[in-house]
Protein backbone atom coordinates (compact mmCIF):
# COMPACT_ATOMS: atom_id res chain seq x y z
CA UNK A 1 0.00 0.00 0.00
CA UNK A 2 2.66 2.44 -0.48
CA UNK A 3 0.98 3.97 -3.30
CA UNK A 4 0.26 7.21 -2.97
CA UNK A 5 -3.49 8.00 -3.14
CA UNK A 6 -4.39 11.44 -4.42
CA UNK A 7 -7.57 13.23 -4.67
CA UNK A 8 -9.02 13.15 -8.47
CA UNK A 9 -8.20 16.04 -10.11
CA UNK A 10 -11.30 18.68 -10.16
CA UNK A 11 -13.05 19.24 -13.40
CA UNK A 12 -11.75 22.11 -15.04
CA UNK A 13 -14.28 24.51 -16.27
CA UNK A 14 -13.28 25.14 -19.86
CA UNK A 15 -13.63 29.47 -19.81
CA UNK A 16 -16.86 30.70 -20.51
CA UNK A 17 -18.64 27.61 -19.13
CA UNK A 18 -21.09 27.66 -17.39
CA UNK A 19 -20.34 25.44 -14.67
CA UNK A 20 -22.91 23.43 -12.46
CA UNK A 21 -22.65 25.72 -9.27
CA UNK A 22 -23.02 28.73 -11.38
CA UNK A 23 -25.94 26.82 -12.93
CA UNK A 24 -27.44 26.31 -9.61
CA UNK A 25 -27.11 29.55 -8.43
CA UNK A 26 -29.04 31.00 -11.65
CA UNK A 27 -31.64 29.27 -11.25
CA UNK A 28 -32.27 30.23 -7.34
CA UNK A 29 -31.76 33.20 -8.32
CA UNK A 30 -34.63 33.25 -10.99
CA UNK A 31 -36.96 31.42 -8.75
CA UNK A 32 -36.13 33.48 -5.58
CA UNK A 33 -36.22 37.24 -7.44
CA UNK A 34 -39.27 35.83 -9.26
CA UNK A 35 -41.17 34.85 -6.38
CA UNK A 36 -40.45 38.18 -4.79
CA UNK A 37 -41.42 40.37 -7.80
CA UNK A 38 -44.07 38.46 -8.52
CA UNK A 39 -45.48 38.79 -4.60
CA UNK A 40 -44.72 42.66 -5.20
CA UNK A 41 -47.03 42.36 -7.82
CA UNK A 42 -49.75 41.32 -5.99
CA UNK A 43 -49.62 43.23 -3.14
CA UNK A 44 -49.38 46.47 -5.77
CA UNK A 45 -52.65 45.30 -7.74
CA UNK A 46 -54.26 44.42 -3.90
CA UNK A 47 -53.02 48.14 -2.99
CA UNK A 48 -55.08 49.67 -6.30
CA UNK A 49 -57.72 47.03 -6.39
CA UNK A 50 -58.47 48.39 -2.94
CA UNK A 51 -59.54 51.55 -3.92
CA UNK A 52 -62.23 50.43 -6.47
CA UNK A 53 -65.39 49.33 -3.96
CA UNK A 54 -67.49 46.73 -4.96
CA UNK A 55 -70.64 47.79 -3.14
CA UNK A 56 -71.62 51.15 -2.92
CA UNK A 57 -74.38 53.65 -1.44
CA UNK A 58 -75.52 55.77 -3.73
CA UNK A 59 -78.60 56.33 -5.63
CA UNK A 60 -78.52 53.34 -9.03
CA UNK A 61 -77.91 54.39 -12.31
CA UNK A 62 -81.30 53.19 -13.64
CA UNK A 63 -84.53 54.35 -11.67
CA UNK A 64 -88.28 53.94 -11.96
CA UNK A 65 -89.57 57.45 -13.67
CA UNK A 66 -93.47 56.78 -13.20
CA UNK A 67 -95.82 56.74 -16.20
CA UNK A 68 -95.63 58.24 -19.15
CA UNK A 69 -99.06 60.09 -18.51
CA UNK A 70 -97.72 61.93 -16.04
CA UNK A 71 -95.59 64.15 -18.00
CA UNK A 72 -97.70 66.70 -20.28
CA UNK A 73 -96.75 67.29 -23.87
CA UNK A 74 -94.70 70.00 -23.50
CA UNK A 75 -93.31 70.06 -20.55
CA UNK A 76 -89.98 69.75 -19.02
CA UNK A 77 -89.81 67.75 -15.90
CA UNK A 78 -87.43 68.47 -12.68
CA UNK A 79 -89.40 66.10 -10.72
CA UNK A 80 -85.91 63.90 -10.91
CA UNK A 81 -83.83 66.50 -10.71
CA UNK A 82 -83.00 66.27 -7.20
CA UNK A 83 -82.23 62.51 -6.64
CA UNK A 84 -81.16 61.93 -10.02
CA UNK A 85 -79.76 64.66 -11.75
CA UNK A 86 -82.09 64.11 -14.64
CA UNK A 87 -84.51 66.34 -16.48
CA UNK A 88 -87.37 64.33 -18.57
CA UNK A 89 -88.71 66.16 -21.34
CA UNK A 90 -91.84 65.68 -23.39
CA UNK A 91 -92.05 66.46 -27.09
CA UNK A 92 -94.87 65.55 -29.62
CA UNK A 93 -92.48 63.28 -31.10
CA UNK A 94 -91.42 61.31 -27.75
CA UNK A 95 -89.57 61.28 -24.34
CA UNK A 96 -85.99 61.72 -23.75
CA UNK A 97 -84.24 62.08 -20.47
CA UNK A 98 -81.32 64.59 -20.68
CA UNK A 99 -78.48 65.00 -18.18
CA UNK A 100 -78.74 67.68 -15.67
CA UNK A 101 -74.60 68.83 -15.83
CA UNK A 102 -73.99 71.54 -17.70
CA UNK A 103 -71.04 70.49 -20.34
CA UNK A 104 -69.15 73.24 -19.61
CA UNK A 105 -67.63 72.34 -16.19
CA UNK A 106 -69.83 70.13 -14.51
CA UNK A 107 -73.17 72.74 -12.77
CA UNK A 108 -76.44 72.46 -12.52
CA UNK A 109 -78.42 74.55 -15.05
CA UNK A 110 -82.15 75.44 -14.29
CA UNK A 111 -84.86 75.26 -16.59
CA UNK A 112 -86.36 78.91 -17.29
CA UNK A 113 -89.52 77.74 -18.52
CA UNK A 114 -90.89 82.04 -19.49
CA UNK A 115 -87.86 81.59 -21.79
CA UNK A 116 -87.92 78.26 -22.85
CA UNK A 117 -84.18 77.44 -22.14
CA UNK A 118 -81.75 75.81 -19.46
CA UNK A 119 -79.56 78.48 -17.95
CA UNK A 120 -76.24 77.60 -15.96
CA UNK A 121 -76.00 79.45 -12.80
CA UNK A 122 -72.36 79.26 -13.05
CA UNK A 123 -71.27 80.63 -16.04
CA UNK A 124 -74.27 81.68 -18.18
CA UNK A 125 -74.36 78.76 -20.64
CA UNK A 126 -77.52 78.07 -21.97
CA UNK A 127 -79.19 75.36 -24.01
CA UNK A 128 -82.76 75.01 -25.83
CA UNK A 129 -85.35 72.27 -24.68
CA UNK A 130 -83.95 69.67 -26.89
CA UNK A 131 -80.70 70.57 -25.33
CA UNK A 132 -78.43 71.93 -28.15
CA UNK A 133 -76.21 74.53 -26.46
CA UNK A 134 -76.77 78.65 -28.21
CA UNK A 135 -74.85 80.47 -25.46
CA UNK A 136 -72.54 81.18 -22.83
CA UNK A 137 -68.82 78.83 -22.99
CA UNK A 138 -70.47 75.22 -23.22
CA UNK A 139 -68.69 74.16 -25.97
CA UNK A 140 -71.90 71.03 -26.76
CA UNK A 141 -75.04 70.09 -26.17
CA UNK A 142 -76.79 68.23 -23.09
CA UNK A 143 -75.98 64.81 -22.98
CA UNK A 144 -78.59 62.62 -22.84
CA UNK A 145 -79.77 58.95 -21.37
CA UNK A 146 -81.39 55.90 -21.87
CA UNK A 147 -84.77 55.85 -21.52
CA UNK A 148 -87.90 53.23 -22.12
CA UNK A 149 -90.45 51.76 -21.21
CA UNK A 150 -90.39 48.67 -18.19
CA UNK A 151 -92.53 46.27 -17.98
CA UNK A 152 -95.02 47.11 -15.96
CA UNK A 153 -95.77 50.48 -18.18
CA UNK A 154 -93.41 52.79 -16.30
CA UNK A 155 -90.81 55.13 -17.77
CA UNK A 156 -87.48 53.80 -16.39
CA UNK A 157 -84.35 56.32 -16.98
CA UNK A 158 -81.05 54.11 -17.42
CA UNK A 159 -78.22 56.63 -17.13
CA UNK A 160 -75.76 53.99 -17.33
CA UNK A 161 -76.35 54.04 -21.05
CA UNK A 162 -75.28 57.69 -22.19
CA UNK A 163 -75.84 59.80 -25.27
CA UNK A 164 -73.01 62.70 -24.91
CA UNK A 165 -73.80 65.89 -27.10
CA UNK A 166 -71.56 66.48 -29.83
CA UNK A 167 -70.47 70.28 -30.82
CA UNK A 168 -73.23 71.45 -33.37
CA UNK A 169 -75.10 67.73 -33.58
CA UNK A 170 -78.78 68.08 -32.88
CA UNK A 171 -79.01 65.00 -30.34
CA UNK A 172 -82.53 63.90 -32.27
CA UNK A 173 -80.72 63.09 -35.22
CA UNK A 174 -77.54 62.10 -34.22
CA UNK A 175 -79.63 59.62 -31.45
CA UNK A 176 -82.52 58.67 -32.82
CA UNK A 177 -82.65 56.15 -30.40
CA UNK A 178 -82.42 58.44 -27.59
CA UNK A 179 -85.68 59.23 -27.83
CA UNK A 180 -88.49 57.16 -26.48
CA UNK A 181 -91.81 57.31 -28.74
CA UNK A 182 -95.08 56.26 -27.64
CA UNK B 1 -5.80 75.66 26.27
CA UNK B 2 -3.37 73.50 25.48
CA UNK B 3 -4.82 70.41 28.00
CA UNK B 4 -8.39 70.60 26.25
CA UNK B 5 -6.49 70.05 22.87
CA UNK B 6 -5.92 66.36 24.56
CA UNK B 7 -9.56 65.55 25.26
CA UNK B 8 -10.27 62.29 23.97
CA UNK B 9 -11.48 61.49 20.49
CA UNK B 10 -15.29 61.00 20.52
CA UNK B 11 -15.27 57.43 18.80
CA UNK B 12 -12.72 57.01 21.78
CA UNK B 13 -15.26 58.11 24.13
CA UNK B 14 -15.94 55.32 27.48
CA UNK B 15 -17.45 54.98 30.42
CA UNK B 16 -14.64 55.93 32.28
CA UNK B 17 -14.13 58.95 29.88
CA UNK B 18 -17.69 60.63 30.29
CA UNK B 19 -16.94 64.10 29.62
CA UNK B 20 -17.46 66.88 32.41
CA UNK B 21 -18.61 70.07 31.45
CA UNK B 22 -16.66 73.25 32.02
CA UNK B 23 -17.01 76.70 31.11
CA UNK B 24 -14.52 78.43 28.25
CA UNK B 25 -11.72 78.62 30.75
CA UNK B 26 -12.24 75.01 31.37
CA UNK B 27 -13.18 75.80 35.46
CA UNK B 28 -16.36 75.70 37.11
CA UNK B 29 -17.91 73.96 40.02
CA UNK B 30 -21.08 76.16 40.52
CA UNK B 31 -24.75 75.03 40.77
CA UNK B 32 -25.46 75.31 37.17
CA UNK B 33 -22.21 73.54 36.10
CA UNK B 34 -22.85 70.29 38.34
CA UNK B 35 -26.19 69.96 36.53
CA UNK B 36 -24.67 70.31 33.42
CA UNK B 37 -21.98 67.20 34.75
CA UNK B 38 -24.65 65.54 36.03
CA UNK B 39 -25.12 62.32 34.67
CA UNK B 40 -28.53 62.54 33.35
CA UNK B 41 -27.64 65.78 31.11
CA UNK B 42 -24.45 63.79 29.81
CA UNK B 43 -26.88 60.87 29.09
CA UNK B 44 -28.63 63.32 26.76
CA UNK B 45 -25.72 64.87 24.74
CA UNK B 46 -23.74 62.15 23.16
CA UNK B 47 -20.34 64.89 23.10
CA UNK B 48 -18.34 66.80 26.01
CA UNK B 49 -19.65 70.23 26.83
CA UNK B 50 -17.99 71.84 24.00
CA UNK B 51 -15.25 74.14 24.56
CA UNK B 52 -14.06 75.11 21.72
CA UNK B 53 -14.60 75.81 17.70
CA UNK B 54 -14.39 71.94 16.72
CA UNK B 55 -16.24 70.62 19.65
CA UNK B 56 -18.88 72.93 19.17
CA UNK B 57 -19.24 71.94 15.26
CA UNK B 58 -18.89 68.07 17.08
CA UNK B 59 -21.66 69.39 19.04
CA UNK B 60 -24.30 69.76 16.76
CA UNK B 61 -23.41 67.00 14.05
CA UNK B 62 -23.84 64.84 16.98
CA UNK B 63 -27.12 65.80 17.57
CA UNK B 64 -30.27 64.71 16.00
CA UNK B 65 -32.06 67.89 16.38
CA UNK B 66 -28.72 70.37 16.42
CA UNK B 67 -27.64 69.24 13.13
CA UNK B 68 -30.85 69.58 11.24
CA UNK B 69 -28.94 73.51 11.05
CA UNK B 70 -25.87 73.49 9.25
CA UNK B 71 -23.13 74.06 11.30
CA UNK B 72 -21.66 76.79 9.16
CA UNK B 73 -23.73 79.22 7.22
CA UNK B 74 -22.65 81.65 4.13
CA UNK B 75 -22.81 85.14 4.42
CA UNK B 76 -25.38 85.31 1.34
CA UNK B 77 -27.53 82.51 2.63
CA UNK B 78 -29.18 85.21 4.87
CA UNK B 79 -29.34 87.87 3.20
CA UNK B 80 -33.15 88.38 2.79
CA UNK B 81 -32.67 90.23 -0.68
CA UNK B 82 -30.90 86.79 -2.28
CA UNK B 83 -33.01 84.28 -0.50
CA UNK B 84 -36.78 86.08 -0.30
CA UNK B 85 -36.62 83.78 2.85
CA UNK B 86 -39.70 81.84 1.16
CA UNK B 87 -37.89 77.97 1.26
CA UNK B 88 -38.46 78.71 5.14
CA UNK B 89 -41.47 80.00 5.14
CA UNK B 90 -42.92 77.31 3.47
CA UNK B 91 -41.84 75.10 5.93
CA UNK B 92 -42.31 77.30 9.03
CA UNK B 93 -45.93 77.33 7.39
CA UNK B 94 -46.34 73.57 7.02
CA UNK B 95 -45.24 73.60 10.63
CA UNK B 96 -48.12 75.62 11.62
CA UNK B 97 -50.35 73.70 9.57
CA UNK B 98 -49.70 70.61 10.99
CA UNK B 99 -50.38 71.88 14.18
CA UNK B 100 -53.69 73.72 13.59
CA UNK B 101 -54.65 70.67 11.68
CA UNK B 102 -53.97 68.12 14.82
CA UNK B 103 -56.23 70.39 16.73
CA UNK B 104 -59.14 70.81 14.24
CA UNK B 105 -59.18 66.99 14.12
CA UNK B 106 -59.89 66.76 17.52
CA UNK B 107 -63.32 67.98 16.57
CA UNK B 108 -64.18 67.58 12.78
CA UNK B 109 -65.52 64.44 11.71
CA UNK B 110 -65.68 63.73 7.85
CA UNK B 111 -69.34 62.37 7.52
CA UNK B 112 -71.78 63.91 5.75
CA UNK B 113 -73.60 64.19 8.71
CA UNK B 114 -71.41 65.79 10.81
CA UNK B 115 -68.66 67.42 8.54
CA UNK B 116 -70.53 70.93 7.60
CA UNK B 117 -72.07 71.66 11.31
CA UNK B 118 -68.25 70.54 12.90
CA UNK B 119 -67.14 73.45 11.08
CA UNK B 120 -69.74 75.40 12.25
CA UNK B 121 -69.23 74.25 16.02
CA UNK B 122 -65.18 75.22 15.67
CA UNK B 123 -66.13 78.39 13.81
CA UNK B 124 -69.04 79.67 16.50
CA UNK B 125 -68.81 77.39 20.00
CA UNK B 126 -65.53 76.09 20.15
CA UNK B 127 -62.93 78.28 22.31
CA UNK B 128 -60.45 79.89 20.17
CA UNK B 129 -61.54 77.40 17.45
CA UNK B 130 -62.15 80.36 15.03
CA UNK B 131 -58.83 81.99 14.81
CA UNK B 132 -57.36 78.14 15.35
CA UNK B 133 -59.60 77.21 11.25
CA UNK B 134 -58.28 80.79 10.32
CA UNK B 135 -54.96 79.90 10.77
CA UNK B 136 -54.91 76.64 9.31
CA UNK B 137 -57.25 78.29 6.12
CA UNK B 138 -54.43 81.58 5.84
CA UNK B 139 -51.51 79.19 5.90
CA UNK B 140 -52.83 76.95 3.38
CA UNK B 141 -53.52 79.89 1.50
CA UNK B 142 -49.76 81.88 2.52
CA UNK B 143 -48.06 78.54 1.39
CA UNK B 144 -49.30 78.08 -1.74
CA UNK B 145 -48.02 81.71 -2.74
CA UNK B 146 -44.71 81.30 -0.69
CA UNK B 147 -43.82 78.10 -2.33
CA UNK B 148 -44.72 79.13 -5.76
CA UNK B 149 -42.36 82.12 -5.00
CA UNK B 150 -39.80 79.73 -3.81
CA UNK B 151 -39.72 78.38 -7.26
CA UNK B 152 -39.60 81.56 -8.97
CA UNK B 153 -36.23 82.76 -6.62
CA UNK B 154 -34.84 79.53 -7.24
CA UNK B 155 -34.75 79.88 -10.98
CA UNK B 156 -34.18 83.64 -11.11
CA UNK B 157 -30.86 82.55 -8.95
CA UNK B 158 -30.37 79.40 -11.27
CA UNK B 159 -30.06 77.49 -7.99
CA UNK B 160 -31.73 74.39 -10.44
CA UNK B 161 -27.98 74.12 -12.45
CA UNK B 162 -26.23 71.19 -11.08
CA UNK B 163 -25.33 69.79 -8.96
CA UNK B 164 -28.92 71.04 -7.89
CA UNK B 165 -30.88 69.89 -10.85
CA UNK B 166 -32.35 67.07 -9.19
CA UNK B 167 -33.74 68.68 -5.93
CA UNK B 168 -35.59 71.00 -8.70
CA UNK B 169 -37.31 67.81 -9.42
CA UNK B 170 -38.58 66.79 -5.91
CA UNK B 171 -39.24 70.47 -5.38
CA UNK B 172 -41.76 70.45 -8.17
CA UNK B 173 -42.93 67.38 -6.54
CA UNK B 174 -43.57 69.55 -3.33
CA UNK B 175 -44.78 71.70 -5.22
CA UNK B 176 -47.87 69.06 -6.50
CA UNK B 177 -47.95 67.58 -2.77
CA UNK B 178 -48.60 71.16 -1.79
CA UNK B 179 -51.43 72.07 -4.34
CA UNK B 180 -52.79 68.47 -3.66
CA UNK B 181 -53.11 69.02 -0.16
CA UNK B 182 -55.11 71.96 -0.87
CA UNK B 183 -57.20 70.47 -3.50
CA UNK B 184 -58.26 67.60 -0.57
CA UNK B 185 -58.61 70.01 1.92
CA UNK B 186 -60.98 72.26 0.12
CA UNK B 187 -64.01 69.50 0.30
CA UNK B 188 -63.90 68.86 4.15
CA UNK B 189 -66.14 71.92 5.36
CA UNK B 190 -68.78 70.71 3.17
CA UNK B 191 -70.33 73.58 1.87
CA UNK B 192 -71.51 74.73 -1.34
CA UNK B 193 -67.96 75.82 -2.36
CA UNK B 194 -66.69 72.98 -1.49
CA UNK B 195 -68.85 70.39 -2.97
CA UNK B 196 -68.96 72.28 -6.08
CA UNK B 197 -65.27 72.83 -6.27
CA UNK B 198 -64.26 69.19 -5.82
CA UNK B 199 -67.36 68.20 -8.41
CA UNK B 200 -65.77 70.42 -11.13
CA UNK B 201 -61.70 69.69 -10.00
CA UNK B 202 -62.47 65.66 -9.84
CA UNK B 203 -64.71 66.07 -13.66
CA UNK B 204 -61.20 67.08 -14.64
CA UNK B 205 -60.11 63.26 -14.40
CA UNK B 206 -63.15 61.58 -16.28
CA UNK B 207 -60.92 63.27 -19.58
CA UNK B 208 -57.84 61.35 -18.38
CA UNK B 209 -55.65 59.62 -21.69
CA UNK B 210 -56.60 55.83 -21.08
CA UNK B 211 -57.72 56.16 -17.56
CA UNK B 212 -60.70 58.39 -17.51
CA UNK B 213 -64.33 56.91 -19.39
CA UNK B 214 -64.50 60.46 -21.02
CA UNK B 215 -60.73 61.00 -22.06
CA UNK B 216 -59.04 59.60 -25.22
CA UNK B 217 -58.71 55.94 -25.92
CA UNK B 218 -61.00 55.62 -22.32
CA UNK B 219 -64.16 54.01 -23.87
CA UNK B 220 -62.26 51.92 -26.17
CA UNK B 221 -60.33 50.35 -22.75
CA UNK B 222 -63.71 49.90 -21.41
CA UNK B 223 -63.92 53.07 -19.10
CA UNK B 224 -66.90 53.59 -17.33
CA UNK B 225 -67.98 56.10 -14.67
CA UNK B 226 -67.92 53.15 -12.40
CA UNK B 227 -64.44 51.38 -12.93
CA UNK B 228 -62.47 54.69 -14.07
CA UNK B 229 -59.65 56.68 -12.09
CA UNK B 230 -62.34 59.48 -10.98
CA UNK B 231 -64.37 56.28 -8.96
CA UNK B 232 -60.89 55.47 -7.98
CA UNK B 233 -60.15 59.05 -6.35
CA UNK B 234 -63.96 59.87 -5.20
CA UNK B 235 -65.02 56.08 -4.03
CA UNK B 236 -67.81 56.38 -5.79
CA UNK B 237 -69.62 57.54 -8.83
CA UNK B 238 -70.25 60.69 -6.98
CA UNK B 239 -69.09 63.12 -4.75
CA UNK B 240 -70.51 61.80 -1.48
CA UNK B 241 -70.08 60.66 1.97
CA UNK B 242 -67.13 58.10 0.55
CA UNK B 243 -65.23 61.09 -1.44
CA UNK B 244 -65.36 63.05 1.77
CA UNK B 245 -63.21 59.98 3.96
CA UNK B 246 -61.29 59.45 0.99
CA UNK B 247 -59.94 62.82 1.01
CA UNK B 248 -60.28 63.71 4.64
CA UNK B 249 -57.24 60.64 4.90
CA UNK B 250 -55.64 61.74 1.94
CA UNK B 251 -55.23 65.04 3.30
CA UNK B 252 -54.36 64.47 6.81
CA UNK B 253 -52.52 61.39 6.49
CA UNK B 254 -51.35 60.32 2.99
CA UNK B 255 -50.36 63.62 1.46
CA UNK B 256 -47.99 65.23 4.82
CA UNK B 257 -46.54 61.00 4.78
CA UNK B 258 -45.27 61.46 1.54
CA UNK B 259 -44.91 65.13 1.70
CA UNK B 260 -42.49 64.71 4.74
CA UNK B 261 -40.28 62.19 3.21
CA UNK B 262 -39.87 64.43 0.44
CA UNK B 263 -39.05 67.83 2.34
CA UNK B 264 -36.49 65.49 4.18
CA UNK B 265 -34.99 64.28 1.06
CA UNK B 266 -35.02 68.33 -0.59
CA UNK B 267 -33.44 69.37 2.83
CA UNK B 268 -30.61 67.08 2.72
CA UNK B 269 -29.93 67.81 -0.92
CA UNK B 270 -29.65 71.01 0.11
CA UNK B 271 -26.79 70.70 2.54
CA UNK B 272 -25.45 67.99 0.36
CA UNK B 273 -25.64 69.79 -2.29
CA UNK B 274 -23.03 72.29 -1.16
CA UNK B 275 -25.89 74.49 0.74
CA UNK B 276 -28.10 77.68 -0.29
CA UNK B 277 -26.15 78.30 -3.49
CA UNK B 278 -24.32 81.82 -3.45
CA UNK B 279 -24.54 84.81 -6.09
CA UNK B 280 -22.26 84.17 -8.97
Amino acid sequence: MAASVTAPPRPQARAGATTRRKFLTDIFSVIGWGTFWSIMGIFGWMFARFFFPNVLFEPPPAFEAGYPHEYPVGSVDGRWKERYNVWIVHEPYGFFALDGTCTHLGCKPNWIEVEQKFKCPCHGSGFRKDGMNFEGPAPRPLDRYKIYLGEGGKLIVDRSVKFPGVPGKNSNELYPQSILRI
Amino acid sequence: MSEERQTPEQSERSEAQRPTARTTDGQGEGLLMRLINSHFIRSIYRTPWPVDRRSRIMTVLNSLVLHLHPTRIPRHAVKVSYTWCMGGLSFYLMLLLTITGILLMFYYRPSPEHAYWDVKYLMNDVPFGRILRNMHRWAAHAMLITVWLHMLRVFLTGSYKPPREFNWVIGVNLLVLTMLLSFTGYLLPWDQLAMWAVTVGTNMARATPFLGHEGPFGPQLGMTPYNDVRFALLGGSIVGENALIRFYVWHCLGFPFIHAWLMAIHFWRVRKDGGISGPL
